[in-house]
């Protein structure tokens, strides 16, 4: 075939000194790692509250809801990356934008992967969290409020436990979805582990044993991912199942 | 504050429209062809001969394990080369195009197996026997009865899951390829214009996504009732 | 305790009460029955205000319902509701369950709520399962719990919602039981049910209800020895046949 197979580049020095390749390979993982779990953390944050506020009695809050999934469903990721990236700095009030526009690079990258992916996420989270909520009786939510609980105490008390117990398989699959999708975050310059394959074919000849390590990690970070997520569903199981009095 | 000066965008419409058509041909060549190898996937995880079945699992698997970023840039960066070398081709001129829609059919072709499968397996088992009892052979059970079934079941998901590909072509991006969005940034470079550009772009994205999404809701209201 | 006056509640377009007027004095149980659809279940939720109504007035221990200043999780915790599906909490356990409303609505201690939700749980038999979670437990059981959880709260009046309808014939028995004992003491209670024999034994009056409308309310041997409409007469025969 001609190609001349040599695992051992990871191990040799890179150029500017100071690191092997295999140092670059893992730097990516960890900030894929990072934008990640900043992410997520968010889009946790915003699914809760943006699903809830698509399930209260108020009509007005509920369009509320259901304009933040549409505006962030219905555009593309790497659209919306380039967005928060180039065009928010811009439209800043004109001191906040230049301090956006003074921060390093990599952590101007940082922060914008980071907000874009959480509030992409969220929107999706939303939605299970919304899904989750109605799938529960009309019932439960009456019985909470005869006791006398208020509606945001019903929420935390009684819906949302219940609830977010059911969505933990959807729930792991976003997590997943999220990991794959910070890959895009290398089109601003982040240099996450998509980024990194990148460079490690332009500097080493082979571009073979490059990528198959990022693909590998990629592959291992997402069964990992589905092995916590299992484990949680297991934790979160109820003794006799959900549905009480059915 | 920022002035936004939209004089831009008229001029920049017939580069605008080559980009987009490069996102509709992907998104029509990746929708048919993943479609097609998508359902051939999912009748073969169902095959009773296990090291068919066990080879569309790990295909799926794989597919979906990985980013669609990474696969792009398997299929621009390392596939042609090692193509060229297995077969002694040419060097072919401009692989960006063909290697794009490579890289979404295959890649699309696992999303829509498992939607498939789902459907399928969403079918009353009664069917097939029913099917089975009349005589038919085990295939013809599946291409005349529970595959038209399945489609029907799932035409929400499948629908959605090409609105979903419609915004991943600006994935190209990665390839070097410029589609509707990737002429969007160039020209919005090449004016100084980057936020008219891209805001441009993602109102365009929107408001085709919005009205296509809003169909296929009203689609599936439609069929909830009959 | 509990008066309804004129109540007329609509779903968009559709009536489905008409001027519902009702007395339940403190210390009486009344019975309201009905075939399907008659709007029972509809007016006992429109007492605690789980359902709105537009027109009409309903009063509970001094506090009108409809009234925009009213603190409704306030008036709720005072009014204890048991559901046709139970609706227990399924994450918390069966102890949990009774001792929610008392520490985040009355905001007792956690040792006193405790405490209470084992004597109330002793009181309907169930004691030995209180760290179990509801979907281990019986319909009848789980109802019984159900009844336990709003006990809790120390209410002036109890409404029951066909509390056994979706119970297997052989588990109703222990849970009219609790009710009696419950009627006995001296509860205001206001209870939508098919069992007239529940009625025949505790209940001071008797409702009938037809179209959103009541059609009759009568004391209890009043209305089984003769009820004054032909609807009530017909509802009484089909369910005495069974």
């Amino acid at each position: 075939m001609g190609y001349v197979w040599r695992w051992s580049v990871f191990l040799e020095p890179v150029p500017s000194g100071g690191g092997t390749y295999l140092g670059w390979l893992l730097a990516g993982l960890r900030a894929t790692a990072l934008v990640s779990l900043l992410a997520w953390a968010g889009a946790l944050v915003l699914g809760v509250i943006f699903g809830v506020l698509r399930t209260v009695p108020s009509r007005p809050l509920r369009l509320l809801g259901a304009a933040y999934v549409e505006a962030f469903r219905n555009v593309p990721l790497l659209v919306q990356l380039f967005v928060w990236f180039y065009v928010v700095p811009e439209l800043l009030p004109a001191q906040m934008g230049r301090w956006v526009k003074g921060l390093p690079p990599e952590t101007q990258q940082l922060v914008a992967s980071s907000v874009c992916l959480a509030i992409f996420t969220g929107a999706r989270v939303c939605e299970q969290v919304r899904a989750g909520i109605q799938s529960l009786s009309g019932g439960q939510g009456k019985a909470a409020l005869a006791l006398g609980l208020t509606v945001p105490q019903a929420y935390r008390h009684v819906l949302l436990p219940v609830a977010l117990r059911i969505i933990l398989p959807p729930l792991t699959s976003e997590l997943l979805n999220l990991v794959k999708n910070s890959a895009v975050a290398s089109t601003i310059g982040l240099l996450e582990l998509a980024a990194q394959g990148r460079q490690l074919v332009d500097y080493t000849a082979q571009p073979y044993e490059s990528f198959i390590a990022v693909t590998a990690l990629y592959v291992a970070v997402n069964l990992a991912l589905l092995g916590v997520g299992r484990w949680l569903e297991g934790r979160a199981r109820l003794p006799g199942g959900f549905q009480a009095g059915r | 504050m920022y002035a936004l000066d939209w004089s831009s965008v008229p001029t920049a419409w017939p580069l605008l429209l080559r980009g987009a058509r490069i996102t509709l041909e992907i998104t029509v060549v990746a929708v048919g062809a993943g479609m097609v190898w998508g359902t051939a996937l999912a009748v073969m995880r169902l095959s009773p001969m296990r090291p068919v079945a066990w080879l569309a699992a790990l295909y799926v698997n794989a597919f979906r394990a990985v980013p669609l970023v990474m696969v792009l840039l398997w299929f621009r960066l390392l596939v042609p080369a090692f193509l060229e070398r297995l077969f002694a081709l040419p060097r072919a001129a401009d692989v960006r195009l063909a290697s794009s829609l490579t890289a979404f059919a295959l890649f699309e072709a696992a999303y829509y197996a498992e939607i498939i499968r789902a459907g399928i397996h969403g079918v009353s088992p009664g069917q097939r026997k029913a099917a089975l009892a009349l005589g038919l052979t085990s295939m013809q059970a599946m291409r005349l009865v529970i595959l038209p079934q399945a489609f029907r079941n799932m035409l929400p998901l499948l629908l959605t899951q090409a609105i979903i590909l419609f915004q991943d072509t600006s994935l190209v991006y990665v390839a070097s390829l410029a589609d509707f969005f990737g002429m969007a940034d160039i020209v919005g470079r090449r004016d100084g214009r980057q936020v008219e550009l891209l805001l441009f772009a993602g109102g365009c994205y929107f408001a085709v996504c919005f009205a296509a999404s809003a169909l296929v809701r009203r689609q599936r209201g439609a069929r909830v009732v009959t | 305790m509990i008066t309804i006056r004129g109540v007329d509640k609509f779903y968009g377009s559709v009536q489905v009460l008409r001027g519902c007027s009702l007395e339940v004095a403190r210390g009486e149980v009344v019975v309201v029955c009905g075939p399907s659809g008659s709007g029972k279940s509809t007016l006992l939720q429109c007492v605690n205000g789980l359902l709105p109504f537009q027109r009409g007035e309903i009063v509970v221990n001094g506090t009108s319902v409809r009234d925009p200043r009213t603190d409704l999780p306030r008036l709720r915790a005072h009014v204890g509701m048991v559901f046709q599906h139970f609706e227990l909490f399924p994450h918390l356990t069966i102890r949990e369950n009774v001792v929610l409303g008392q520490v985040q609505v009355l905001r007792r201690g956690r040792a006193e709520a405790v405490e209470n939700a084992l004597r109330l749980l002793d009181r309907v038999g169930l004691r030995a399962h209180a760290d179990k979670h509801p979907a281990q437990l019986s319909g009848g059981q789980q109802q019984r719990v159900a009844i336990a959880r709003a006990l809790a709260m120390d209410p002036v009046c109890m409404l029951f919602d066909e509390p056994t309808s979706a119970l297997d014939p052989e588990l109703i028995g222990e849970v009219l039981e609790v009710m009696v004992e419950l009627a006995r003491e001296g509860m205001t209670m206001m209870c939508v049910t098919h069992e007239m024999g529940f009625a025949r034994r505790v209940a001071h009056r008797v409702v009938f209800m037809d179209e959103g409308r009541i059609l009759e309310d009568a004391p209890t041997e009043a209305f089984f020895a003769a009820p004054s409409s032909e609807r009530a007469r017909q509802f009484l025969s089909r369910l005495l046949q069974h």
